[in-house]
C-alpha cells in the first residue's frame, strides 16, 4: 500500500493503495465516482475513459503509480468545460444512450477528439471513436451527437 | 631470456607493421565480409516482434508474436501519436504496467512511416531492403553510422525491446533474439564496416 | 372484439391481445399457461403499484421492465401518463422490484425477453393510467359535489364547470383512497397525446454525466467485492486449492470452495475489486475433469455436417416429399452453413449483490429475470422468496445474457452471502469470466436443398437444422414436442414465403457448453439462411431482391408486403449507386414484427463498409417512434456481431480460444453503418416489439451485398475472410 496525492476534477484527493491498482478502480472504489466504468479491463473498449492532463486515458491499464501530478478529469467533472457541457448536451439532444453504460467514455473521447479536432470529418471520427464499444450500437447517433456539438462549439466561437 | 626478446622485438614489429600493410592492401574485403555478418545480428533484431510492431507499413501498429493487427481499432495519426480521442499515451505509459499487462517507455508512437520494415501486407522487407531504409539519411531521420550505433545503444524505446513487460496474461513477452549487449556490438561493427547492405532487393 | 388469449408455442410465447378504442375488459393470465390451456379469472392491477402521485406534482411510475437500453423506463410511462392525462414533465420512471403484481401478464413471471415488454403490458399499462385518472376525477367530481361526466382532465389537471379546477397533486391522497374501478373506458388513438410521439428518453442525462447507477456500482455500507474461479472446462470439479499466496494479500478476507449444478468453483472474497482479481490470479487450483465432455468446435463443426446430411425430427412438412426427386440436378441449390458459438457480452459485466441476515435477505440484481433470481436466491438460503427484497438495478445491456434458466449468478452471490451472513455481497464476473463463462448463442449447421421451377420459383425446399436446444435440461424444457424445441427453427419452419413442398427438420446434439437465447434467438441463424437463398434464387431469376421477395411471400403475409413496400418506396438511392458499391436486400419478420432492409457496401479495408441502411418496420402502433428508431439503428449495429471477423467463440479440447475483447471482438464504429434511416410503417395494430426484430435482417443483407461485388456466397460466419 502507498499514498497518492491525486487530482481530480479540481481538487486533490489523497488515497491509500497498491500501487499496482489500475487509476479506474481507485476511482470506484476510492473515490466513490463510479461514473467512469469497468468493461474489460484490457483497454479495449474505452468505458473507462478519463482525461490525464488533457489526453484521452483509458484508466483500467493505468495503475495510479505512474500518474503523478498529472491532472485527471472524469465523466464528473468534464461538464465544467464547456466543450464537456456541450456535447453532453449533444448527447442528450440526439437521444444517444441506450442502456448507457459505455457512454460516459464515449464522450470522453468525443471531447478529446473535439478538443483535438473541432470540425471532425466521418473519418476523423471513426478513428478517434474506433476503439470505444457500444454493444447497444448507438454508433450512429453518437455521429450526429459528435457533430452536432461540433455546430454548437463553433457558433459559440 | 631477456636478450631473446630484445632480439625478438623488431622482428615482432615488423611483423605487425607487415600484417597492417597486408591488411591495409585488402580493407573493403574484410570490412565489408564482418561488417555484413554483423548487419545480419542487427536484421534479425529489427525484424523482430518487440521492434518490427511499430515499424509498420500501415496505418496500424502490430501487436504479439504473431505480429496480429493492434486490437481496438488504434490508428497511427498523422504524426504516429494517434488521434485526438485515441492515442498512443491513451493506454502507453512511461513504463510497462504489470498489473495490466500494457507495455510503455517514453513517448510511446509508431515509428514515421518512412521507417517501415514490412509492406502492406505486413510481410517484413528483406535484409537488403531494410539496411537500405535504415541508412537512407533522407528517411531515417538524419542519423550517420554513430548516431545509428547511439540510437541502439541509447534510445528508451529501442532499450524497451529487451525489457517488454507482462501480457495482461500474466506471463512475460519475449525478447529479441540476442541480448542489447550483443545488439550494441553488432551494430557497431556495422557501422565500423561502413554500414555495408546486403545486395539485392 | 377479441377478447381471448391465445398461446402459441412459436419462438417464446406469443399473444394477441384485444385492443380497441373504447371499454375494455381486463384478462391477464396470473400463470404462464405452459401447460394449462384454460385462462384464469381476470385480475385487476393496483394502481397504486404502478403510479403514485407526489405532492409536489411529480408522477412516479414504476416499471415492471428491466431497462437494460430498450427504452422501457420511458415508453410504458408513456403509455400510461397518456391514459393518465398526466404532465409528462412530471414523470419519474422507477423499476419494479420483484413482487407478484409486477409479473408480465403473458408469461407470469416477472422477466424482459422476447420483446414483450410493450406487447405484453400495452393494455396493462392503459387501463392502469385510466384507472388512475378515473379515480382523480371521482375525488374532483365528490369535492365538487358533482357528477363526474362534465369534468376533464389535461396536464395533471382535473377541469369542473364553472372554472374549477384542481391537480392531481391536490387530490392524490383522497384519489388514493377510493375504491378502483373494475373497468374503464380507454382513450380513442386519435386522442393519444403522447402515446405515439417521438419522446426522448427519461434516463438520459443521468447517462451522460455519470450519475446514472447501474448494477456494478452498487456501494452498501460494509460491502465485500468476490470473485470465482471457474473450472477452464465447463462442468470440471475443485480437486485441490492452494490459497495461501492468495490469501497473504492485504484485504482478502476469505477464500473458499462453492459448489455449482456442474462441478465446483473457488469463490474469493475481498475489500476491493483488485484485491480480489490478484488473488484470485494467485489461487493455484488442480481441476478434476475426469469424465467431463470436452467439447472442440472443429470436432462438433464435423460431426454437425454428418448429421445435417441427414433428416431430423420433422418440425413442418407440407407437400410431397418426392417433389425435389423431379427437379433436375441443374436447377437444384446445396447450401451448407456454419454459425459459431456467440457470446453476448453486454457492456456491464455480470453481477449480483446479496446480504443475507438469517430470516431474510436482500439482492440487488440487474436482472431479466427476477421472479426465476429471486426463487433462487431464496432456495439457497434456504427462505421463501417473499422474504427476499429483490431490487431491480438498471443493467449496462442484456440480450438474453442476464436470463438464464438456472440463475447461475445470483445462485453464486447467494452462495458466498450465505458464508458471509450480515455482510453484503457484490458477485462480479469479470471481462474473461463473461468470454469464457458459456450460455452462448449455440453453435448451428443448416443443410439446405432448393429445387427452382422453370419460373425461377422455389418448388421444394428441403432443410436440415443441427444445433443444441436451449431449453433442453431447463423449467422449460416441457415446450420441446417430438424432439423439436422450435427455438432453433422459428424463422426457417414458419416463414412466409410461399413454398410449396417444404420440409424442416432438426438435430439436437447434447453438448457440454452452456447455451441460451441470443437477441432473436433462432432467428439468427434461419434468417441469414432464408435471405441469403431467396437472394440467391432472385439473382439466378434475373429478379430485383425486393420484387422476387413480393413474389414468393404468402398474399397474407401482411406485415412483410408493408414493410418490403415501404422500403421500395424508401430507398431510391439503390438505382444508382457508386461503383464499388453494391445493394444488400433483406426482410424478416420475427416477434410479430416485419423488417425489411436495405444497404449500401463498399469492401474497404479488406472488410465490409456499410455506408448506408435504410430500414422499413411494421411493429404495429409504435408507441415512441424515437425509440423505434433508436432500436432498429442499434439492433442492427448488434446484428452484425455476426460478421465481424472476431465475432466466433471457438472451443479447443474444452478450453474456450478466447479472453476478451481482444479476440472477441464485437462490432466498433467502423463496422456498423454510418447513417441508418428507419421508416416505421402507419399502423393503428396493438404495438409489437422492436428489441429483437432488427438483429435478423442485418447480417443477410450485408452479405447478400458482398455477394454482389465479389459474386462469392458466404455460408460460414463470422466472415474471416471476403
Amino acid at each position: 500500500m502507498a499514498k497518492y496525492r491525486l487530482t481530480m476534477n479540481g481538487s486533490e484527493k489523497t488515497v491509500d493503495v497498491d500501487p499496482s491498482t489500475p487509476l479506474l478502480w481507485v476511482l470506484r472504489e476510492e473515490l466513490k465516482l463510479t461514473g467512469t466504468k469497468y468493461g474489460c479491463g484490457i483497454s479495449a473498449c474505452g468505458a473507462c475513459t478519463v482525461h490525464v492532463d488533457g489526453v484521452a486515458t483509458r484508466s483500467c491499464v493505468v495503475p495510479v503509480s505512474l500518474i503523478g501530478k498529472r491532472e485527471i478529469v472524469t465523466i464528473e467533472g468534464v461538464g465544467s468545460d464547456p466543450l464537456g457541457r456541450a456535447v453532453q448536451n449533444a448527447w442528450v439532444e440526439k437521444d444517444v444512450v441506450q442502456c448507457g453504460y459505455c457512454q460516459s467514455g464515449q464522450i470522453m473521447s468525443a471531447v478529446a477528439l473535439l478538443k483535438g479536432t473541432p470540425n471532425p470529418t466521418d473519418k476523423d471520427v471513426d478513428e478517434s471513436m474506433g476503439g470505444n464499444l457500444c454493444r447497444c450500437a448507438t454508433y450512429v447517433r453518437i455521429r450526429e451527437a459528435i457533430a452536432s456539438a461540433s455546430r454548437q462549439i463553433k457558433g459559440a466561437a | 631470456m631477456l636478450s631473446s626478446i630484445r632480439l625478438l622485438t623488431p622482428v615482432f614489429v615488423v611483423a605487425l607493421f607487415a600484417m597492417t600493410i597486408s591488411l591495409a592492401a585488402k580493407p573493403d574485403l574484410v570490412n565489408t565480409a564482418a561488417g555484413l555478418a554483423a548487419w545480419d545480428q542487427v536484421y534479425a533484431v529489427l525484424v523482430s516482434p518487440r521492434c518490427i510492431n511499430c515499424h509498420t507499413a500501415t496505418n496500424y501498429p502490430q501487436q504479439g508474436d504473431d505480429r496480429h493487427r493492434h486490437f481496438a481499432n488504434v490508428v497511427r495519426g498523422p504524426e504516429g501519436f494517434g488521434v485526438p480521442g485515441l492515442n498512443c499515451i491513451s493506454c502507453h505509459q512511461e513504463s510497462n504496467a504489470d498489473s495490466t499487462g500494457v507495455p510503455g517507455g517514453e513517448n510511446w508512437h509508431l515509428a514515421p512511416l518512412s521507417m517501415q520494415w514490412q509492406d502492406v501486407n505486413d510481410r517484413p522487407m528483406s535484409s537488403a531492403a531494410v539496411c537500405r531504409a535504415v541508412t537512407d539519411r533522407s528517411k531515417n531521420e538524419d542519423m550517420d553510422g554513430p548516431a545509428l550505433l547511439k540510437h541502439h545503444a541509447e534510445a528508451d524505446l529501442v532499450l524497451w525491446a529487451w525489457n517488454p513487460g507482462r501480457r495482461p496474461d500474466g506471463t512475460m513477452r519475449t525478447l529479441p533474439p540476442i541480448s542489447h549487449q550483443e545488439f550494441v556490438a553488432a551494430t557497431r561493427a556495422w557501422v565500423e564496416a561502413g554500414t555495408p547492405c546486403p545486395k539485392g532487393r | 372484439m377479441r377478447p381471448a388469449t391465445e398461446l402459441n408455442r412459436r419462438s417464446f410465447i406469443q399473444l394477441t391481445t384485444a385492443a380497441t378504442g373504447g371499454l375494455l375488459i381486463s384478462l391477464y393470465l396470473d400463470k404462464p399457461s405452459l401447460i394449462a390451456q384454460q385462462p384464469p379469472p381476470p385480475k385487476v392491477y393496483p394502481p397504486d403499484a404502478f403510479v403514485h402521485v407526489r405532492r409536489d406534482g411529480h408522477i412516479v411510475i414504476t416499471v415492471n421492465r428491466l431497462e437494460f437500453g430498450q427504452g422501457v423506463q420511458t415508453s410504458l410511462p408513456m403509455i400510461l401518463a397518456d391514459e393518465m392525462d398526466a404532465d409528462w414533465s412530471k414523470v419519474i420512471a422507477e423499476l419494479a422490484p420483484a413482487e407478484d403484481v409486477y409479473k408480465d401478464p403473458l408469461f407470469g413471471i416477472q422477466m424482459v425477453g422476447g420483446s414483450g415488454s410493450i406487447a405484453h403490458s400495452f393494455q396493462q399499462y392503459r387501463e392502469l393510467g385510466a384507472k388512475a385518472r378515473a379515480m382523480l376525477v371521482a375525488e374532483a367530481a365528490d369535492r365538487w359535489k358533482i357528477p363526474p361526466d362534465p369534468c376533464r382532465t389535461e396536464n395533471s389537471v382535473v377541469y369542473g364547470p364553472g372554472n374549477r379546477s384542481s391537480s392531481y397533486a391536490e387530490l392524490a391522497d383522497g384519489a388514493a383512497k377510493r375504491p378502483v374501478p373494475q373497468t374503464v373506458k380507454l382513450k380513442n388513438a386519435s386522442e393519444f397525446r403522447i402515446i405515439g410521439k417521438r419522446v426522448p428518453r427519461l434516463d438520459s442525462h443521468a447517462k451522460c454525466d455519470g450519475s446514472q447507477k447501474f448494477g456494478l456500482d452498487l456501494d452498501l455500507p460494509g460491502m465485500k467485492i468476490a470473485l470465482v474461479a471457474h473450472s477452464p472446462v465447463f462442468g470440471g470439479r475443485v480437486k485441490s486449492v492452494d490459497d495461501r499466496d492468495a490469501r497473504s494479500l492485504d484485504g482478502v478476507r476469505d477464500v473458499f470452495e462453492i459448489p455449482l449444478a456442474k462441478g465446483s468453483a473457488v469463490a474469493v472474497v475481498a475489500d476491493r475489486f483488485w484485491t480480489a482479481k490478484q488473488a484470485r490470479d494467485r489461487l493455484k487450483i488442480d481441476w478434476d475433469l475426469s469424465g467431463v465432455e470436452r467439447a472442440d468446435t472443429v470436432q462438433l463443426l464435423a460431426k454437425y455436417k454428418q448429421m445435417a446430411a441427414t433428416d431430423g425430427n420433422v418440425a413442418i412438412n407440407r407437400g410431397d416429399t418426392k417433389a425435389m426427386d423431379r427437379v433436375p440436378a441443374a436447377n437444384r441449390i446445396v447450401a451448407e452453413y456454419e454459425f459459431p458459438f456467440l457470446a453476448h457480452a453486454p457492456m456491464e459485466p455480470l453481477n449480483a449483490t446479496v446480504k443475507f441476515e438469517g430470516d431474510k435477505a436482500e439482492a440487488w440484481v440487474p436482472s431479466q429475470f427476477q421472479t426465476m433470481d429471486q426463487m433462487v436466491i431464496a432456495e439457497v438460503l434456504g427462505l421463501k422468496p417473499d422474504k427476499v427484497t429483490f431490487h431491480t438495478e438498471f443493467a449496462g445491456g442484456g440480450f438474453g445474457r442476464r436470463a438464464t434458466t438456472d440463475s447461475h449468478i445470483p445462485r453464486e452471490a447467494a452462495l458466498i452471502a450465505k458464508r458471509l451472513r450480515g455482510t453484503p455481497v457484490k458477485l462480479i464476473w469479470s471481462r474473461e469470466d463473461d468470454v469464457r463463462g458459456g450460455y452462448y448463442r449455440p453453435m448451428h449447421v443448416h443443410r439446405v436443398e432448393i429445387g427452382i421451377g422453370r419460373d425461377g420459383m422455389p418448388v421444394a425446399w428441403r432443410h436440415v437444422v443441427v444445433g443444441q436446444s436451449l431449453l433442453a435440461g431447463t423449467p422449460f424444457a416441457m415446450m420441446i414436442k417430438d424432439g423439436i424445441d422450435e427455438t432453433a427453427v422459428e424463422g426457417a419452419k414458419d416463414t412466409s414465403y410461399d413454398v410449396p413442398n417444404f420440409r424442416v427438420s432438426v438435430h439436437h446434439p447434447t453438448v457440454n457448453v452452456p447455451v441460451l437465447w441470443w437477441r432473436s434467438v433462432g432467428h439468427t441463424h434461419s434468417a441469414f439462411v432464408m435471405e441469403t437463398l431467396v437472394d440467391e434464387l432472385a439473382t439466378r431469376a434475373k429478379v430485383d431482391p425486393i420484387a422476387y421477395r413480393q413474389k414468393l411471400l404468402k398474399a397474407d403475409a401482411k406485415k412483410l408486403h408493408s414493410v418490403l413496400e415501404l422500403l421500395d418506396q424508401k430507398s431510391g438511392w439503390r438505382k444508382t449507386l457508386p461503383r464499388g458499391r453494391a445493394l444488400g436486400i433483406a426482410c424478416h419478420e420475427s416477434f410479430d414484427t416485419a423488417v425489411a432492409c436495405a444497404v449500401e457496401v463498399s469492401i474497404e479495408d479488406k472488410r465490409p463498409r456499410i455506408h448506408r441502411a435504410t430500414v422499413a418496420v411494421n411493429c404495429g402502433l409504435a408507441v415512441n417512434p424515437l425509440s423505434v428508431e433508436s432500436q432498429f439503428q442499434g439492433g442492427l449495429g448488434f446484428g452484425l456481431t455476426q460478421l465481424v471477423a472476431k465475432g466466433a467463440i471457438t472451443l479447443k479440447d474444452g478450453y474456450i480460444e478466447q479472453r476478451n475483447f481482444d479476440g472477441y471482438a464485437p462490432p466498433y464504429i467502423i463496422d456498423v453503418p454510418t447513417t441508418v434511416e428507419v421508416h416505421i410503417v402507419p399502423s393503428t395494430e396493438p404495438p409489437t416489439g422492436c428489441g429483437e426484430p432488427p438483429v435478423p435482417v442485418i447480417s443477410p443483407a450485408v452479405v447478400n451485398a458482398l455477394s454482389r461485388l465479389t459474386g462469392k456466397r458466404y455460408r460460414t460466419l463470422p466472415l474471416t475472410t471476403i
